[in-house]
């Protein structure tokens, strides 16, 4: 764990003449080795180039030519060895741990979310559509559902020409189709769709808007049920210069950049909005809104309150293990170390989805057999549940604590003890004096690292209580037993709305705490050192 | 510990505690132990007894073991998404504990024999990036992997090797520390005398070194395989169909359901699911005691 470690005096590019790897000597079957993975990485990687140019994704493009240039420079060039070797660790390291946390914390920044999924662009697209109605006085059509090349279409008939268009071409004529009584069955280069596979695609049917012409002005056929058309328009005008939406009642929606949002003078949108920077109003939302900022003050509260409370029950009944059977008089202390242990053998997530079981208020074990029938509300009341969450996690931890304890316990030699009882110090004394701020060294480390994960602890919360009891009335849904990272997860997923860059902040803050954490358990582990 | 010195000075007088003295200072502890341990033993007893129970709802489970029958695993193993999930857990894990021996390997040799440029600035970001765990990001994970599905649909939501993927970016951070130091230890003199013999850097690592290095990859293998295993925020967002799930995710959705769960289903699924984990444990716990895992890799 630590860079102290002197790595071996090991100067590969010595003297002697740089040895040719097999991998470049055509003669040995590592280069053929090396030659198939490299075709496979570049076929992988000019995959996505392509895919990338196709979606328009210019960033991926040009991480992926950059990645790739550098791979083959690295793999096929005599210097760069001990590229060789970091490369694929760190092209995962970078994409899915750097990238990410980085993208985090511009997230952070944003009202990315449900309503705020895309760049403005789209979204305009979005609103158009969304925001059809049928126009007065034209007529429905029976229409048939057809598949263009994978990609849906409608069929009609109007004025004994058969029509066909997708969502991406305007309605245009088709020769060699086949109608019978006003309605297209059979479409050449189309397949139709029967109804089954209608259903099946429902949702594809139902938001199909095939332009009438290349006029957005003529509006669009679309269908409620996949059996009639009608013709329908955008209720609103999108006027592209002024950047504005008008509906049909005057009503001038104007883009607002600092919301995401178009806005009309009564203050109602349209959604949906698009992604905008909101600046710190993600991060200052906890602490001004005042139905979120009491459960958050709360959430954050309880959140330290269990890592701390966590960490020093099972270390408690973990050390109290340790020292009582530490006495080679107790006969079978391999069994009961092996019994101890059980519960850390145990999957955690299971184990927090058995205690669910077992402390359920109507039927679990705990009330019905041990209590006799008891129906007391274990993981519905705020107290209990947190009284129930870290009782659980006792459970789960103590004995790791136990291990760790024991084997610190064994390291701490005889005289020492010794010299304390010749000093006539009290077993107690001893303890408190000796044993333990010994045990400190080496354990203080782990307690910390302990704090660290148990802060983070989001299985144990999701799976035993979900976070519930919830706080009524919060415009999330977050509860009096939610930690930080339970909070995320919910704002992000499981609020209906997903609120992205709320979540993100909330992350930001927990990042902060972690690297805190993590900074003061090396500065102990220094200084605890230095005692020595 | 007092006791160390204690038991030296009964032994000289008395090799044999009786009677009173013996309960005051050994007897309770055994007392003790019986509590502990039915402590310990009776989650893992219920759920044992919850999984024979062919009842299999959560009031039928009361009463440990008044009914007997291996109905519930019968029914896990035809008529249910567990054995895909059994399968997905295994390829998940199996993928990523050798993605990451193999990934962490190659960087701690390049980190331990060769002089570059960045090599103590890589190791200080190394030391720096392994403090935040991966799952913190797990939005931005999401949106990645949303992005990605669009280009590389098998790296996208919902799949396997996306996940896999996802977990093997967070190998380099969490082990190649724990191998550095390992690789260390083995001295530079071996490679000279390879290199010195015709071998070149290749076969020094993948002939030489990897073999002297075996029992650490084995561990951070392992390690790697059972925090997998177990890991359940980032499999649950990115698999959504049911049979996709990986244990953790599939269990979750069995056992949270507390009205309509089919709570002998999970019980049975649980117990099934801990057999391997609870062995591995127990072969590793010298591992985790040793201070290599800080903080506990349970999932």
């Amino acid at each position: 764990m630590s860079t102290d470690t002197q790595p071996p005096e090991a100067p590969p590019t010595s003297t002697s003449a740089p040895q040719l790897s097999h991998a470049r000597d055509l003669s040995r079957p590592g280069f053929y080795v090396k030659l198939v993975l490299m075709m496979l990485v570049n076929a992988f990687g000019l995959y996505g180039i392509m895919a990338a140019f196709g979606q328009e994704q210019w960033v991926i493009l040009a991480v992926l030519v950059v990645t790739l240039v550098v791979a083959d420079y690295v793999y096929f060039s005599k210097r760069s060895i001990p590229a060789k070797y970091l490369m694929p660790g760190l092209v995962f390291l970078l994409v899915y741990q750097i990238y990410v946390m980085a993208n985090t914390a511009v997230v952070a920044f944003t009202n990315y979310g449900d309503g705020h999924n895309d760049l403005k662009g789209p979204a305009i697209t979005q609103i158009l559509k969304t925001s059809d109605r049928r126009l007065d006085g034209t007529p429905t059509y029976p229409v048939t559902v057809v598949d263009v090349n994978g990609s849906l279409g409608f069929a009609v008939v109007e004025d004994d020409e058969v029509l066909v268009g997708t969502q991406e071409d305007p309605l245009e004529p088709v020769t060699g189709a086949v109608e019978s009584g006003g309605r297209v069955t059979q479409v050449p280069g189309a397949s139709v769709l029967p109804l089954a596979e209608i259903q099946q695609r429902q949702n594809e049917v139902l938001d199909l808007r095939v332009s009438v012409s290349d006029d957005p002005d003529d509006g669009w056929l679309r269908t409620d049920n996949g059996t009639m058309a009608y013709q329908a328009r955008s209720v609103l005008r999108y006027d592209e210069a002024a950047d504005t939406f008008t509906a049909e009642n005057g009503t001038v929606y104007t883009a607002d950049p600092a919301q995401g949002l178009y806005v009309a003078p009564d203050g109602t949108s349209l959604s949906p909005g698009w992604r905008v920077f909101v600046g710190t109003d993600n991060f200052t939302r906890m602490f001004t809104d005042s139905r979120l900022q009491g459960p958050f003050l709360s959430i954050l509260l309880w959140t330290f309150a269990f890592a701390i409370l966590s960490v020093l029950t099972t270390f408690a009944l973990g050390l109290l293990l340790a020292v009582v059977f530490n006495d080679e008089r107790v006969k079978g202390r391999r069994f009961y170390r092996a019994m101890f242990i059980l519960p850390y053998a145990f999957p955690g997530f299971l184990a927090a989805l058995v205690w669910k079981g077992m402390l359920n208020q109507n039927f679990g074990i705990i009330n019905q057999t041990l209590l006799n029938g008891a129906t007391i509300n274990w993981l519905g009341d705020g107290t209990l549940a947190k009284l129930s969450i870290l009782g659980v996690n006792l459970w789960l931890g103590f004995p790791y604590m136990f291990l760790i304890c024991t084997g610190a316990l064994q390291s701490i030699p005889g005289e020492l003890t010794e010299a304390g009882i010749m000093d006539g110090a009290g077993p107690w004394r001893r303890f408190w004096n000796l044993t333990l701020p010994l045990l400190m060294v080496s354990v203080a480390p782990l307690l910390i690292a302990s704090f660290a994960f148990n802060f983070n602890n989001f299985s144990l919360i999701y799976m035993l209580t979900g976070g519930g009891p919830n706080y009524p009335g919060a415009p999330l849904i977050i509860g009096e037993t939610d930690i930080l990272i339970s909070m995320v997860y919910s704002v992000a997923f499981e609020s209906g709305v997903r609120q992205f860059g709320l979540a993100s902040a909330l992350s930001i803050l927990i990042f902060v705490v972690v690297g805190f954490i993590s900074w003061l358990g090396f500065r102990q582990t220094r200084k605890l050192e230095e005692i020595i | 510990m007092s006791t160390v010195a204690k038991i030296e000075l009964d032994n000289a007088n008395d090799t044999r505690l009786r009677g009173v003295r013996w309960w005051k200072e050994v007897g309770w502890k055994h007392l003790f132990a019986i509590a502990m341990i039915a402590y310990c033993v009776f989650p893992i007893l219920y759920v044992l007894s919850a999984a024979l129970n062919p009842g299999g709802t959560l009031t039928g489970s009361t009463r440990l073991f008044t009914a007997v029958s291996l109905q519930n695993f019968t029914e896990l193993f035809t008529n249910t998404n567990f054995p895909r999930w059994i399968l997905n857990s295994f390829i998940v894990s199996t993928v990523t504990a050798v993605g990451t021996v193999i990934m962490g390997a190659a960087a701690a040799y390049a980190f331990s024999r060769f002089r570059f440029v960045g090599r103590r600035g890589g190791l200080t970001a190394l030391l720096i990036i392994q403090m935040f765990p991966q799952m913190l990001a797990f939005i931005a994970i999401f949106l990645l992997l949303l992005t990605l599905r669009d280009i590389y649909p098998f790296l996208g939501l919902e799949s396997l090797f996306g996940l896999i993927a996802v977990y093997l970016g967070g190998a380099l951070g969490a082990n190649t520390f724990l191998m550095y130091g390992f690789f260390n230890t083995i001295p530079a003199e071996l490679d000279e005398a390879a290199k010195i013999d015709g071998a070149t850097h290749a076969q020094i690592f993948w002939g030489m070194i990897m073999r002297l290095v075996t029992p650490i990859l084995a561990v951070v293998g392992l390690l790697s395989f059972v925090g997998t295993y177990g890991e359940f925020i980032l499999a649950r967002i990115v698999l959504a169909r049911p049979e996709n799930y990986t244990l953790a995710v599939g269990l979750y959705v069995w056992g949270s359901d507390e009205r309509n769960a089919p709570w002998g289903l999970f019980a049975a699924g649980a117990v099934v699911a801990a057999v391997p984990i609870i062995l591995l444990f127990m072969y590793l716990q010298k591992y985790i005691v040793s201070g290599l895992t800080a903080g506990g890799v349970k999932g």
